[in-house]
């Protein structure tokens, strides 16, 4: 299919890190079943604030389902601090890019995953910029992409 | 095993539509406009075609236009009907929300250059009533263009009695027949119809080409100009080999409907009550006021664009209503026009069968959907709160 690259037709097919963590250390959930895409990202955070273990659930296309998978495997293992700077592009370009009517999946991964370490802070007292983590939005934003 | 159940979109071409196309590109290649012999032989068999064509309508062959396809002849056929309301003062057009591309766009456009525009609401099981016609129709009232069924969920309408009502109040009627001809009885006398847009390609024709059925009475505006052709009303070298191919196409199709129809509703209905079976699915449209082909699911939690790619990856070709299918950020105007919600509406499946279409076929494809909408339920945050009670269900169980 010429729809999408075969990166994201495997993480589409085989998506990676599937699942939910039930004593999640941070969950993220963004977009809304109107906008026909939502995504929840669920984080394992030790003591040393590397993710240790990140799970997905996506309703959504072909392509929020593998910019999920792919967002995933990007941050796993990772320090906190570098799940951070994950960026949409990032995600995009792992996936031998998207279509540009598709590019607001990986805007989604990386917003999800943002709320997830957010709520980490939140939960565990840790100061953090506000600035630096996306607002909440309503459904006009994605009419705006 | 390949499954080709997107007949809605287009169909395979018949061995004999495509026998018939050959010998007007190998051998009678002329241009019926020339007036040396291969020119006039292929003026002869267009003329030919065009009362054929007129027969299977049951209208006379002066009342056929050949288009580029059904688009094209329901663009010619709302504007000429505009401008002759115009020039009396009329300049109100009925339509309804759940038409055509084709339509609502010309529509549009009319509606910047000052015409006013109805668009009727459908019920929910995607019919409109001859009623709901009846009462929209004003003094200045120019035309109605109602679809003869729908593209999406199949639904047909009661066009015969909605016609009825027009010509009772002397208000022209278009239908836009593109997804009803070679699927359901159609006669333009009696169903009352001024004019009428098909396209061969759903009927196992040739892509590229379609008809404008206009009544004699109407005097057609140009779409494309530069040339006789058509009675002067459609210029272009005419498609011949497309032409003759739709010909034996639509013959075909109208002699062998009720054979398609005793096979095909079986199949049909056997493939309703199998997705019923799924949790939380509904059948979109009326469960018998529809074409034999065509079955159209919503289903919740889910996205239509992932079921398209996994039912694929199973060999099934299908559609979908959802937004990510269709490129835009809406789901299909058609399910929200029957009033699903924008959340149940990304979640739709079209399956329209065709006549080769078999019983295992049917097994087959009831078995991969529902193993597809379990698995990407089973990943869905959405079915989650769902199940959870978190959000609430908008089908029953």
């Amino acid at each position: 299919m010429a729809l999408y690259s075969e990166k994201v037709m495997d993480h589409f097919r085989n998506p990676r890190n599937v699942g939910v963590i039930e004593d999640a250390d941070g969950v993220g959930e963004v977009g809304n079943p109107v906008c026909g895409d939502i995504m929840k990202i669920y984080l394992k955070i030790n003591d040393a604030k590397v993710i240790e273990d990140v799970k997905f659930e996506t309703f959504g296309c072909g392509s929020a389902i593998a910019s999920s998978s792919m967002a995933t495997e990007l941050i796993k293992g990772q320090p906190l601090e570098e799940a951070l700077k994950l960026t949409n592009k990032a995600v995009t370009e792992a996936l031998d890019g998207l279509p540009a009517h598709k590019l607001h999946c990986s805007v989604l991964a990386e917003e999800a995953i943002k709320k997830a370490v957010k709520d980490y802070y939140d939960k565990n007292g840790i100061e953090y910029d506000p600035a630096d983590f996306p607002e909440d939005h309503d459904c006009e934003h994605c009419h705006v992409h | 095993m390949k499954i080709y159940a997107d007949n809605a979109a287009t169909t395979k071409m018949s061995r004999d539509a495509i026998d018939a196309m050959i010998p007007y590109m190998e051998e009678i290649y002329g241009n019926p406009s020339s007036l040396y012999e291969i020119g006039q032989i292929a003026k002869e068999s267009l003329e030919n075609a065009r009362a054929r064509v007129a027969k299977v309508l049951n209208c006379e062959p002066r009342e056929i236009y050949f288009t580029s396809g059904g688009s094209e002849a329901d663009n010619q056929a709302i504007i000429s009907a505009a401008k002759i309301g115009e020039r009396k003062g009329k300049k109100h057009i009925i339509s309804t929300k759940f038409e055509h591309h084709a339509v609502l766009h010309t529509l549009n456009k009319l509606e910047k250059e000052g015409f006013e525009i109805t668009l009727l609401d459908v019920h929910s099981n995607g019919v409109v009533t001859a009623k709901q016609v009846e009462d929209a129709i004003r003094e200045d009232t120019a035309l109605v263009t109602i679809m003869y069924a729908n593209n999406e969920i199949g639904t047909v309408q009661p066009i015969e009695e909605i016609g009825k009502v027009c010509r009772e109040k002397n208000v022209f009627f278009h239908t836009d027949a593109v997804q009803a001809i070679g699927h359901v009885p159609v006669d333009v006398q009696k169903d009352n119809i001024d004019m009428l847009s098909l396209s061969a390609h759903k009927f196992h024709g040739p892509k590229g080409v379609g008809v404008l059925y206009a009544k004699k009475n109407i005097f057609l505006s140009n779409i494309i100009e530069g040339g006789a052709q058509e009675r002067g009303k459609r210029a272009g070298t005419e498609n011949l080999p497309g032409i003759m191919g739709m010909t034996v196409a639509l013959e075909k199709a109208v002699a062998n409907l009720d054979n398609y129809t005793v096979k095909l509703l079986p199949l049909r209905d056997k493939l309703i009550a199998g997705l019923d079976k799924i949790s939380y699915s509904e059948l979109n449209g009326d469960r018998d006021a529809r074409v034999p082909g065509t079955v159209n699911f919503c289903f919740e939690g889910i996205e239509g664009e992932s079921l398209l790619l996994l039912l694929d990856d199973k060999g099934i070709s299908a559609s979908s209503g959802s937004a990510c299918t269709s490129g835009s950020l809406d789901p299909s105007h058609v399910l929200l026009a029957i009033g699903r919600p924008h959340e149940v509406a990304h979640g739709s499946l079209r399956l329209s069968l065709g006549e080769d279409t078999t019983e295992e076929e049917i097994d087959y494809i009831i078995k991969s959907v529902s193993e597809v909408v379990d698995y990407l339920r089973n990943m869905s945050p959405f079915w989650r709160d769902l199940v959870n009670g978190k959000r609430p269900h908008v089908f029953a169980e």
